[in-house]
């Protein structure tokens, strides 16, 4: 690619690389698939649909990015797919078995911080292993393992609320991660982070995803974070919440931070900026700004 | 210390000053005591009789209202007799603070009137045991049925209406009722305590419950946590130092309870201690036991919070912000 090419390529043009890595990914067993899915509430003004006819199938290693305007339901889907919600219609299946509650099989970071306050690091990351029966042997051993990945080893005796919001994610995850689930969930992980710790721990996990056998399905509502870790990213659209496309990421891997600026991540930024913020058809929440200028300045800061 | 000391908005005063602060807040009451105690112009309602003069009931050490002494002693003067003496004096019921320190002394230095009377310090112990006994099986039914009803809300649903009916019952209403079931002696006090401490107990501490950040149940179920290990691994140890500070509040509430208690059936304990020194007008002695009583409440308080930061290292910090 030639940077001083004025005209961006257009996203869907993947480079050579790219086509191949992802026919390679399409050929790998289907870890997480979601046949015709719908969710409806039900509420005093009658029945609203957060999710309707969703489909989509995440492979064996795949870091699939969700992304969509708020309200479109990408925080329900991750619910469901956890099982802490149940769908309306519709099917969720791990490994070709439905699923049917929340399991150790399917990890999940949640956007808060739910570490247990009342545990050490070290215990926090025992609390799996040690729910499923391992033995507090092995517990541990494992705990410490997997803190040595994330990095924390040296705080595995600290309290949660002394660690910084980072810190806090990474023992979430190694928590995740040390049941060895199929897929790792997470939603909206980095988002309460400022944008140099976020950016940190970006390529702290895609570090951890090249390192081990999972399957993440991460949802953000950050663009760049889509397109900086996704292989795919599965656009949403919302009221109701439909799946609007599924984009192929062009960027190679290993990423790396200068990809933030390349021709394809803005090819591919532009496209989901248009996605995203497509014009509303309906009416939103009705709150219209009346602005009267409210200064006796005479000149116009624009 | 300038105004901004005193109106600034939820800053942390530096130690100094929060001990300084803190003595004052029982420094005050104590110096509006001895002013109204030892200033001779500040209130002092009655006259102590020094010499009786020649009024015939007066007699010294006699307290008579101030109108009275005035109207005797012109009375005597227009008769030309000798006048009566005295000095401004509080009503009996408001001993100075000396003599209630004092009180604190001999009431425990002072053997009992009656042969089969009990000591200050038994008295106490009684009294002791009998809160003990109320709150501990208060709390054996309460904190698990609370618990329980925080976490399922048909359990909540099923209990807590009733709950909420009968803790509006005063509980010494029961008294008669306790008698007549557990006999006179220790039984129905603590049955009163019970009574009055329970039904608060299964609602503050369900509330409690309730307040648990649910996203630690869901964080856990994604971990692989099950049913009763639910309850044993994330609701119990994630309310516990919540719990602890609801109980330190209700054992407060438990004290309140034994006064009336006491009083149930046969006398016992302080409150009988109380009762007998106020017949006998020895109200030195009465504030001694009530402050004694407020005494062993705030310390056991104190030693229960220092306890706490042993017990959650966890919340410490959380505290502190």
């Amino acid at each position: 690619m030639n940077p001083t090419t004025p005209a961006l390529p257009d996203y869907l043009n993947l480079s050579e690389t790219v086509r191949e890595r992802m026919a390679r990914l399409k050929e790998r067993e289907v870890v997480l698939e979601v046949r015709n899915m719908g969710k409806k509430f039900k509420t005093r003004r009658g029945d609203v649909t957060a999710l309707n006819d969703i489909n989509f199938k995440t492979h064996r290693r795949e870091l699939v990015c969700v992304i969509g305007p708020s309200g479109c339901g990408k925080s329900t889907l991750i619910r469901i797919l956890a099982g802490l919600e149940s769908a309306t219609s519709g099917e969720v299946l791990l490994d070709d078995k439905p699923v049917t509650g929340p399991g150790s099989e399917r990890g999940m970071v949640f956007q808060g911080y739910t570490l247990f306050p009342w545990l050490t690091v070290k215990k926090n990351v025992m609390f799996g292993p040690e729910m499923n029966q391992r033995g507090s042997f092995t517990a541990e051993r494992e705990a410490r393992q997997w803190l040595e990945l994330v990095g924390l080893e040296k705080f595995a005796d600290v309290y949660p609320h002394q660690l910084s919001g980072g810190m806090k994610q990474r023992v979430a995850i190694a928590r995740a991660l040390v049941n060895q689930p199929r897929i790792l969930l997470m939603d909206e992980p980095f988002g309460a982070l400022d944008a140099q710790t976020r950016l940190k721990m970006q390529t702290h996990l895609l570090e951890i995803w090249k390192n081990i056998d999972i399957t993440i399905l991460f949802i953000t509502h950050d663009l760049d974070e889509a397109i900086f870790l996704a292989d795919r990213i599965l656009v949403l659209k919302a009221n109701p919440g439909e799946v609007a496309e599924m984009i192929e990421v062009n960027l190679e891997r290993p990423r790396r931070v200068e990809d933030l600026t390349s021709a394809a991540f803005m090819a591919t930024k532009a496209r989901l900026t248009e996605l995203i913020h497509a014009p509303v058809v309906e009416p939103d929440d009705g709150v219209q700004l009346h602005l009267l200028r409210m200064t006796d300045i005479s000149d116009v800061v624009e | 210390m300038k105004p901004a000391f005193w109106f600034a908005l939820r800053k942390t005063l530096p130690p100094r000053s929060k001990l300084i602060v803190g003595s004052c807040s029982f420094l005050l009451p104590l110096l509006i005591w001895c002013l109204v105690s030892y200033v001779p112009f500040i209130w002092h309602p009655k006259i102590q009789i020094t010499s009786p003069g020649d009024v015939e009931y007066f007699q010294n050490g006699m307290l008579v209202d101030a109108a009275d002494f005035v109207s005797e002693s012109d009375n005597q003067r227009q008769l030309g007799k000798i006048l009566p003496q005295g000095v401004p004096a509080n009503p009996v019921y408001l001993p100075a603070p000396h003599q209630v320190a004092l009180a604190f002394y001999t009431a425990f230095s002072t053997e009992p009137k009656q042969r089969d009377g009990l000591w200050l310090h038994e008295s106490l112990w009684h009294s002791i045991q009998v809160i003990f006994w109320g709150f501990m099986i208060s709390s054996l039914l309460g904190v698990p049925l609370g618990i329980l009803c925080g976490t399922y809300p048909a359990l909540a649903r099923l209990f807590e209406p009733f709950t909420e009916f009968f803790r509006y019952l005063p509980a010494p209403a029961f008294g008669a009722l306790a008698v007549a079931i557990l006999g006179i002696y220790d039984g129905p006090k603590i049955a009163v305590i019970v009574i009055g401490t329970f039904f608060q107990q299964v609602l503050i501490i369900s509330n409690t419950t309730r307040k648990l950040d649910f996203a630690l149940l869901e964080a856990s179920m994604t971990l692989g946590a099950r049913g009763i290990k639910l309850l044993t691994h994330v609701v119990i140890p994630g309310i516990l130092p919540d719990l602890y500070r609801d109980q330190r509040i209700l054992l407060g509430w438990a004290w309140t309870y034994l006064i009336v208690a006491e009083l149930i059936g046969s006398s016992s304990g302080i409150t009988l201690f109380i009762t007998q020194q106020a017949r006998y007008t020895n109200f030195a002695n009465v504030y001694a036991a009530i402050m004694m009583i407020g005494i062993i409440g705030l310390g056991t308080d104190l030693l229960l919070s220092i306890l706490e930061k042993h017990l959650f290292p966890w919340e410490r910090a959380a505290n502190r912000d």
